[in-house]
């Protein structure tokens, strides 16, 4: 398995995509209550996306492995946990500092907040189980991520019970046009660059599994 | 068949259990440490806060059943007894039933002492409604340790596997924590609202219907080598 022919351009494609963000995300006229910090909005929200669709990915492939068996899948699954934690930082990461600025504290106890933070905990915990559980545990983790799945309803309406104050998605689809612009755009770049590593790092399980047996088949 | 062999397995753990009640005694002696350590952390001028008590409650639950899982299936890596279980010609289900059942009642035994020791220490009315208290005990404990014992099966053949109990086990039990907390904490207030606490029991209720369905499920592919 080989880098595809379309990786290098994609790749062009979505550094210059990262590049131009900034600009339009200047360009974009400033949020009426919260000023400048809003801005920092361009880059959660397509973060958080992107580590919601990692984690599905992850999910998804972990069932069809679990069930399967085909060690493609289990390789999928592994890199979009990885990718999950990576994506899920940033949102984690961002969502703070924003935080701050607009409800006046770093940290609030609401649904998506907790939601968030606790689906990142469990892709942190499947890959710790990758790395520490020894042989036979990417079937163990697979099983995490169908539990992880199938839990996330449930940390949702306990938490939304428990308290709330996050924006609702019913935000987004109002936004003007000058700021859906910046904001769409920065989820495309976000999207264009979790394909690419999410290709890149199958691509190196693939390659690691056939180093593996080749060696294998050496000693036999 | 199904039924005789969940009996033989729970029997066969209570046995065992009866013969040198480890389990019972650390997992009950390291809860009640739990309560004493909270109680510490969260008590000021001689008073726990409000809503306190079932937290405390709740975490030593989990914190001790981690412990009673651990150990219990430990107990079945000695001698590869687990693995002799499961070359059994049994329905694998069934054998997670039958150790469901037998950390089920370990743990509600467990709860059972640990319980008044709470009320009395934080001097809190949590018996007030002794009925829901029993159907959030019995819904939280068994939403627990059914992810718990599956968790636990998992893991006995991995390496690190004390660690990662916990570790993988926390995230996942959030939702029974988050509702046995506060629907034990309901129970508690002077004035009993019954909506809430029915609210929270049926979360839990739907919670422990789902995850024993799903451990049902992949019990048989995860305990396949």
């Amino acid at each position: 398995m080989t880098m595809p022919k379309w990786f290098t351009p994609a790749a062009a494609i979505c550094g210059l995509m990262f590049a131009a963000s900034p600009l339009l995300i200047a360009n974009a006229p400033y949020e009426s209550t919260m000023g400048l910090v809003q801005k920092i909005f361009y880059y959660h929200m397509p973060a958080a996306m992107t580590f919601l669709i990692s984690a599905l990915v992850c999910g998804y492939a972990s069932i069809r492995y679990l069930f399967g068996g085909n060690p493609r899948h289990d390789r999928l699954g592994y890199a979009a946990a990885e990718l999950t934690v990576l994506f899920g930082i940033i949102a984690l990461v961002t969502g703070p500092l924003w935080a701050r600025k607009a409800w006046g504290v770093w940290w609030q106890w609401d649904v998506r907040l907790t939601s968030s933070l606790m689906g990142w905990m469990v892709a942190v915990a499947y890959l710790l189980l990758r790395k520490y559980g020894g042989p036979g545990s990417d079937k163990l983790a697979a099983g995490l991520a169908l539990f992880g799945m199938a839990n996330v309803p449930f940390i949702y309406i306990s938490v939304n019970y428990w308290r709330t104050i996050h924006p609702t998605t019913s935000v987004v689809p109002t936004l003007p046009t000058s700021m859906g612009v910046p904001l769409w755009f920065a989820l495309a770049a976000f999207l264009l660059l979790f394909v690419l590593l999410l290709r890149m790092r199958v691509i190196l399980e693939a390659q690691r599994a056939r180093l593996d047996a080749l060696y294998l088949s050496l000693d036999a | 068949m199904f039924a005789r062999i969940v009996w033989l397995v729970l029997r066969k753990d209570l046995t065992v259990e009866v013969r040198s009640l480890e389990i019972a005694y650390t997992t009950l002696f390291f809860a009640v440490s739990c309560v004493l350590v909270f109680a510490f952390a969260l008590v000021q001028e001689g008073r726990a806060p409000e809503d306190g008590a079932a937290g405390i409650l709740w975490i030593s639950i989990a914190f001790a059943g981690t412990l009673a899982l651990g150990r219990a299936f430990e107990r079945e890596r000695q001698s590869e007894t687990l693995r002799a279980l499961l070359l059994a010609p049994s329905p694998r289900p069934a054998i997670y039933v039958g150790k469901l059942l037998g950390i089920l009642v370990l743990l509600l035994a467990a709860e059972v002492v640990l319980l008044p020791l709470v009320a009395l220490l934080f001097q809190t009315n949590l018996l007030a409604h002794p009925f829901w208290l029993a159907a959030i005990l019995l819904t939280g404990t068994l939403g627990f340790a059914s992810v718990g014992t599956l968790f636990a099966a998992m893991l006995v053949r991995a390496r690190s596997r004390d660690v990662l109990l916990p570790v993988l086990l926390y995230p996942i039990t959030v939702p029974v924590i988050i509702a046995g907390v506060r629907a034990t904490a309901l129970l508690a207030q002077p004035e009993f609202e019954v909506a809430l606490v029915r609210f929270w029991t049926a979360l839990l209720v739907t919670f422990d219907v789902v995850f024993v369905t799903l451990a049902l499920w992949t019990f048989e592919p995860l305990m396949t080598d």
